[in-house]
């Protein structure tokens, strides 16, 4: 193998590290590390749908009547935004490869720009829900259940504040995670802007495509378990 | 490969913010190391107030029960997570891995300069704690809720600023392990030399591996209990206060599925070290390295099925708890293999007393101690009486010292001359070693007795117990603190030792001890990018006392 080093020596791409022998290797070790990434990003998002599941099987009525609360076609809205997001950033990946920088950048901002609409849609249903009192701890006041007047709710039920505790921590990890994901695709859009990507290093991009599918993934599992059932 | 190293980083770049796995490794066993410290320190205060109740302390002064609390907790999170882990599983898998498999450095050198970064600003955060109003956290290293929640809302006690401050710096702690884990995968995954098969890779290699493993699988759960934990106590959600609809026994399952899996990460990474020891200095081959490998593999999967055999008198179900008392008794089965290995590998060698085979005899020894009385308390029924009592500190303490102070010195015995240049006094060593072995077993054997007697931990003054202030007790009690103090003051032979050897200790051969591993075929210490050519393995890490050779080793890379 020092050979094959020092045969490569004159002619390496610049964003080879020493201490790689070759692109792929390089490209390959850093798409399994975002993997092993993914996994421990996976278990902590686990971890908590573990929870879900724990309190759902413990208050089954309350989570079906606190669910209620919750707006179902934001939340749809917001799944097809975040799958056309990762239709885009599928694209971009494409794109790089095909040695198609001008087209990646448009499809990455495209992929920002939907992730920027699954924000807004996200404030406002945040916002909506602490006008309704229905943020979790002391200035929890929302009396709506209480009094029976949600629709759909018959029975008046016990701590629904517990399925609001569950959502905001679910949702607003989950926004976190969007957050950080519009920011490495935009840093990674800056990069190809100025030609730093191209069909033989584009570990960045793809990095930053395999991350996007899976802040994808989790919401297409958040939105069915908080809203639809 | 010389052209790649042009230019020479300035001192900053070389010692402090360096990005060579062997300056983070030594970065890493340095901090951890020097957390000991303070940890033994803590330990020297609060048995001080357990034998000598009330009596004002030598080196601090008055205790009161708060401190206790604070300095009870701290000591465990600080052996725990501040100097096993780094020690063990940062230290030398960053000091190892890379020269083991034979490359030049871990696949993302910044990512492993950010890991140790960030772990140093956990500690900056976890001894800041201390200095806040209301000083550290006080509520028990596994943080159970309802103290460690919003349950006692008002009571600045448990409701300060400490306990924020414990679990950000435990989370920053973990993002640190998370990056350097990643980096640890992928570097024994994709760049090992040609010619290092998965089965001639040094064991402790597999071990650090599936040490590794075990943590990033086991750490999101926690993870996930602790930022429920900190919007518990942040913003009053109520997930662990059962007035509110929740339960507090759900953190102890979220801790314990991490906590306990944790115990093998720390367990795994010293079996290693000793392995390899074992194998050095009997001169001859490891005993069953497949017999140990796929103990090791098994012992990784079962630890995710033994964790609730902590919460036996948490109120769960009894089946449960048959099961979780049979997975326990289970996980005793492989290791039960991994230390018969290193016995019959003793067998019959040409072995060779020195400072770190000694450590490593002795970790073998006490480690079978702790692992004994472990099966004890993996019976539900007789863990319901040994519950929280000293029988449980003892038997810890009897796993983790031999683990990691016993493995650790080991290690660091066994490797200095690599990383340091320079060799460390025998003499010197081998007096620290019975010197730590003698007041280990009079300091800890001593609590299985007050622990059977009834003895419940974390109480701050027995004297409101008359049955545990009988004479023989308080004897007990005073013995073991004495045999503490003579512990931690043993421990200052080790940093003479250490301190004078790194200035002026003989010079190092490249080979001390005549072993087979890729580290030991460069310079001592290894030159930044460590290999020139990159070496070529021909052969498994153990070929000692081979037939038909005048050498009784054969390193890896000789043709």
């Amino acid at each position: 193998m020092s050979q094959a080093i020092d045969d490569h020596g004159p002619r390496q791409h610049p964003a080879l590290a020493h201490h790689f022998n070759d692109m792929e290797q390089q490209h390959e070790s850093l798409k399994m590390g975002l993997w092993l990434f993914l996994v421990t990003e996976l278990l902590l998002f686990g971890g908590l749908f573990g929870v879900y599941v724990f309190f759902r099987v413990w208050h089954p009525e309350m989570f079906a009547g606190a669910s209620k609360m919750l707006n179902t076609w934001l939340g749809t809205l917001n799944a097809f935004v975040l799958i056309a997001s990762s239709v885009t950033v599928a694209l971009a990946v494409r794109c790089i490869r095909l040695d198609q920088p001008k087209k990646t950048v448009w499809y990455l901002l495209a992929t920002i720009a939907f992730a920027g609409v699954f924000m807004i849609v996200k404030y406002f249903e945040y916002t909506h829900k602490f006008h309704a009192g229905l943020f979790p701890g002391e200035n929890f006041n929302n009396l709506d259940f209480a009094l029976g007047k949600v629709e759909g709710v018959v029975a008046p039920i016990q701590n629904p504040h517990v399925f609001f505790s569950i959502y905001f921590g679910m949702t607003g990890l989950h926004s976190l995670h969007v957050l950080g994901g519009m920011f490495f695709l935009t840093w990674a859009a800056w990069r190809t802007s100025k030609g730093a990507y191209s069909s033989e290093y584009y570990s960045p991009v793809e990095l930053g495509g395999l991350y996007w599918h899976f802040v994808d993934l989790i919401w297409i599992y958040l939105f069915p378990l908080l809203y639809l059932i | 490969m010389s052209t790649h190293h042009a230019a020479k980083p300035g001192f900053l770049g070389r010692y402090v913010f360096s990005t060579d796995h062997k300056v983070i490794g030594l970065q890493y066993l340095i901090t951890g190391v020097l957390m000991a410290f303070i940890g033994g320190y803590l330990a020297y205060v609060f048995r001080m107030q357990l034998a000598f109740p009330g009596n004002s302390i030598p080196g601090f002064g008055e205790l009161v029960p708060q401190q206790y609390n604070t300095f009870v907790t701290m000591h465990g999170t600080i052996m725990i997570f501040w100097v096993a882990m780094p020690v063990l599983l940062a230290g030398f898998g960053n000091l190892l891995i890379p020269l083991m498999v034979g490359t030049e450095d871990m696949a993302f050198p910044t990512l492993n300069m950010l890991s140790y970064w960030v772990f140093f600003l956990s500690t900056v955060v976890l001894l800041g704690s201390f200095f806040v109003p209301g000083s550290a956290f006080a509520g028990g290293w596994t943080a159970y809720p309802p103290l460690s929640a919003d349950g006692y809302v008002g009571t600045p006690f448990w409701d300060g600023l400490g306990g924020h401050l414990w679990i950000l710096a435990v989370a920053l702690e973990f993002v640190a392990f998370l990056m350097g884990g990643i980096n640890f995968l992928v570097t024994t995954i994709n760049m090992r030399a040609p010619g290092m098969k998965w089965r001639r890779m040094p064991i402790i290699l597999w071990m650090l591996v599936i040490a590794v493993l075990t943590f990033v699988f086991a750490v999101g759960p926690l993870i996930a209990g602790a930022v429920m934990l900190l919007l518990d106590r942040t913003l009053h959600t109520g997930f662990y206060n059962p007035a509110a609809g929740g339960d507090p026994i759900l953190f102890q399952h979220l801790f314990w599925f991490f906590g306990h899996p944790e115990v093998y990460v720390l367990l795994l990474p010293s079996l290693g070290i000793i392995c390899e020891i074992i194998s050095v200095f009997s001169r001859k081959p490891l005993f069953g390295y497949r017999a140990i490998l796929y103990s090791t593999i098994v012992a990784g999967v079962l630890s995710f099925v033994v964790w609730a055999h902590h919460q036996f008198i948490a109120g769960i179900d009894p089946r449960m708890s048959s099961f979780f008392s049979i997975t326990t008794i289970m996980i005793s089965i492989p290791f039960a293999i991994v230390i018969f290995a290193c016995i019959a590998t003793l067998w019959r060698g040409s072995i060779r007393l020195t400072t770190p085979m000694l450590f490593a005899l002795g970790a073998i020894a006490e480690f079978l101690i702790g692992g004994v009385t472990g099966i004890y308390l993996g019976s539900s029924a007789l863990d319901i009486y040994a519950h929280d009592t000293y029988f449980v500190v003892a038997h810890f303490h009897y796993t983790l010292i031999p683990v990691v102070f016993f493995g650790g010195l080991a290690g660091i015995y066994f490797w200095f001359p690599k990383f340091v240049g320079r060799t460390t006094n025998e003499l010197l060593g081998k007096v620290h070693f019975w010197l730590t072995t003698i007041s280990f077993n009079c300091a800890f054997l001593p609590l299985f007795i007050l622990g059977i007697a009834g003895q419940h931990r974390r109480v701050f003054d027995y004297s409101a117990f008359p049955s545990l202030m009988a004479g023989e007790l308080t004897m007990l009690r005073q013995i073991a603190t004495y045999a503490v103090i003579v512990m931690l003051a043993a421990q200052i032979l080790f940093v003479v030792n250490v301190v004078i050897s790194f200035l002026r200790g003989p010079k190092a051969e490249n080979n001390p001890w005549q072993a087979n591993t890729l580290e030991w075929s460069v310079a001592s210490p290894p030159p930044h990018g460590n290999f020139d050519p990159y070496p070529a393995v021909y052969r498994g890490a153990y070929e000692y006392s081979a037939p038909g050779r005048s050498e009784d080793w054969w390193p890896q890379d000789a043709p």
